[in-house]
């Protein structure tokens, strides 16, 4: 059982430690393989980014981290700890410190945006339901959401079931955060709202975020580390700060992807912009 | 308007000239690609083909689906196809359309299917979707075991909903459907049994038909029809928006969350509605033996009560409970199997109630084995 309190996990002094660690990853669909050989680091902290063009196998990607798809070969690790090797029980434990924001939201339907949030809190906290309600109103608070309350996912706009979806992954206050293309489907003054939400509840709670994202403003902006997933030779080609690849990557594709495909003056005011 | 046509002009050896005119457009009774290519083809040492347009006024993809044609055949042949003199419109989309080639194993081609092929790839799947039914049930027992035990994450509001969607509602067309069947059975087999002066059998027929099979197979049909495609849909809509995985990754087992109540709700209740239709077909084959054959409404009492025993309502209700489990795991099983776009619902759904019925039909035959073989019926 976890026992949340407001910041269950002080910020991280020590900025260079190893929070989540990905071994010679291969992933597969049956015998359709989808990404091969994949190798790195994710630092406390950080908001890591997973870029890659549509159907590279990011999402692929995301499921063996969150423990919803065992790897073909390779491990995964967080804190040290090898997911897969762990007894389903403590697995299952490790897997509760993540909070995870789908491509779809993925809210329960059938469920009020309260229900949603409360559920998580009634079924692995032994908190009182006037504690759980009380939670459930500070998170939705914390993603400009209060009083929504009762309300059900089909009566709330795109951006705000994202939110509300963010809200539900905050529950048990997550030492980790997932984000599968926040952005999407979002106009970009909603996108950009999200995008300062996770940097501020990652800078505020110490939260590790890993955002899968193809959206070039976004990752510039807010990515302090990232990997680049090519769908030609399925397996990572390109490490490092998505600025710093920006301005320094020598990878065609990589280029490509990040200036959009356009010449180096448009690459350059874009990298104006994001700053 | 101008019809549409084309003119071939073969002046001088390697080349020749096709002249594109009139308005090219959908709806327009155009050339077709193939009367240009048959004539091209008996030009001999033919090299080069120049298109050229002349008076041509409107023209559309049709036009483009022409000259398309036109370059894959002159390609086979390898001949030169000159499109300068076209219009530099149709020239960008043909380039357009040309920039990437084709991807041979793009275009998914179909291996042509004979008879042998189809019957071993179903059964094969026939075997294999037994074998998943077979194995979610395995998982069901397992979670009946947490229940039990108290390790359960079902919620027993859930429960309580589902027992009402299930039960009360399916009423109204519970008792239809079982009328009408109570007076069917007693309308056909009337008719036989009058030849011998011998009506007042009609109680026997429909008391044992509708307490030991009908009363049964009617309810789970219409079960399978109303809640287990209701199963599959729900939780196949939550398989697609990705909601199954966020259970999961918070910590609950769908199994415990959506599939045990389910198949608890229905096995609650099917029982129950195949009384109740045992009841309603009695009465319809009241109305018929009153209403066509003059038997009154005491004689029919007493003839079933000295003819039905417990013993034939505890088939029929024990069957019932049967079809429900299956009913409900299939439908459970079809949604969470889904794959991960809208119209998988649907098929899911369907795939649902088929299965559903298939497996009613397919329990029943050996249930009704198995109790011949007891001999259950024994006076
Ligand atoms: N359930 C599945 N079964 C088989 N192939 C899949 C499945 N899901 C995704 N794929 C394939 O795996 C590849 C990567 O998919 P995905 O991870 O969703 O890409 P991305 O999120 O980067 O767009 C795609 O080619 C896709 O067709
Ligand atoms: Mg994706």
């Amino acid at each position: 059982m976890l026992t949340p309190s407001t910041t269950p996990h002080p910020p991280d002094l020590s900025p260079r430690q190893v929070h989540i660690s990905v071994r010679e990853l291969t992933m597969a669909y049956d015998d359709f393989m989808v990404q091969k050989d994949m190798d790195f680091d994710v630092l406390r902290g950080e908001i890591f980014i997973i870029m890659g063009a549509s159907g590279c196998g990011k999402s692929t990607l995301l499921r063996h981290l969150i423990g919803l798809k065992p790897p073909v070969t390779g491990e995964v690790f967080f804190d040290g700890q090898n997911l897969w090797k762990l007894p389903p029980k403590e697995r299952q434990s490790m897997l509760l410190k993540m909070g995870i924001l789908y491509q779809s939201g993925a809210l329960w339907s059938s469920m009020t945006l309260a229900e949603n949030i409360a559920l998580p809190l009634t079924a692995h906290t032994p908190l009182s339901a006037k504690e759980i309600a009380d939670l459930v109103s500070l998170k939705l608070a914390l993603v400009g959401l209060s009083g929504f309350e009762s309300f059900y996912p089909a009566e709330i706009s795109g951006g705000m079931q994202k939110r509300a979806a963010l809200a539900r992954a905050l529950a048990l206050d997550p030492e980790i955060l997932l984000f599968d293309e926040p952005s999407a489907g979002l106009d970009p003054i909603s996108a950009r709202r999200l995008d300062r939400l996770i940097v501020h509840l990652s800078e505020s709670l110490g939260i590790t975020a890993v955002i899968v994202t193809h959206d070039l403003a976004s990752l510039l902006d807010i990515g302090t580390n990232s990997v680049f997933l090519d769908t030609e030779t399925k397996t990572i080609i390109a490490k490092g700060p998505p600025d710093m690849l920006l301005r320094t990557s020598t990878h065609p594709t990589v280029k490509e992807f990040l200036t959009r495909g356009q010449s180096k003056r448009t690459a350059t005011s874009a990298r104006e912009a994001s700053r | 308007m101008q019809q549409p046509r084309v003119d071939i002009l073969f002046e001088h050896a390697p080349s020749a000239r096709v002249l594109i005119g009139g308005a090219w457009r959908i709806g327009e009774n155009c050339p077709r690609a193939e009367a240009t290519i048959n004539q091209l083809q008996a030009l001999h040492g033919l090299e080069i083909v120049r298109l050229e347009t002349q008076d041509l006024m409107h023209w559309d993809s049709l036009l483009l689906t022409y000259i398309r044609a036109l370059s894959q055949f002159c390609d086979a042949q390898q001949m030169t196809l000159d499109t300068r003199g076209l219009p530099e419109g149709i020239q960008g989309l043909l380039m357009l359309a040309a920039a990437v080639p084709e991807r041979q194993d793009a275009s998914r081609q179909k291996n042509p299917d004979d008879w042998l092929s189809v019957l071993g790839r179903h059964t094969l799947w026939l075997i294999k979707d037994i074998g998943l039914l077979a194995d979610f049930i395995g998982e069901a027992i397992l979670g009946l075991f947490r229940l039990l035990g108290g390790q359960s994450q079902m919620r027993w509001s859930d429960f309580w909903r589902l027992v009402e969607a299930c039960g009360p509602h399916a009423l109204p067309i519970i008792t239809l459907i079982s009328t009408l069947v109570g007076m069917i059975l007693a309308f056909v087999g009337a008719v036989q049994l009058k030849l011998f002066g011998a009506q007042i059998f009609i109680a026997d027929l429909v008391g044992l038909g509708m307490a030991r099979e009908m009363g049964a197979m009617m309810t789970a049909i219409l079960m399978a029809g109303r809640t287990g495609s209701a199963f599959a849909a729900e939780i196949g809509s939550m398989t697609v928006n990705d909601e199954i995985d966020a259970l999961k990754t918070s910590g609950f087992s769908p199994m415990d969350f959506l599939v045990m109540p389910r198949i608890l709700a229905m096995l609650v209740t099917i029982p129950l509605l195949c009384l109740y239709a045992d009841i309603w077909g009695m009465i319809g084959g009241a109305l018929v033996a009153a209403g066509l054959f003059d038997i009154s409404a005491s004689e029919y009492l007493i003839q079933i009560q000295t003819r039905l025993r417990l013993i034939d309502f505890e088939v029929g209700i024990g069957k019932s409970a049967v079809f429900g489990i299956l009913v409900a795991t299939a439908g459970c099983l079809r949604g969470l199997l889904c794959q991960r776009n809208a119209s998988s619902v649907g098929l899911a759904t369907t795939s649902a109630v088929v299965t559903g019925i298939v497996y009613i039909v397919i329990s029943d035959a050996l249930m009704t084995l198995l109790v011949t073989a007891l001999n259950l019926y024994k006076r």
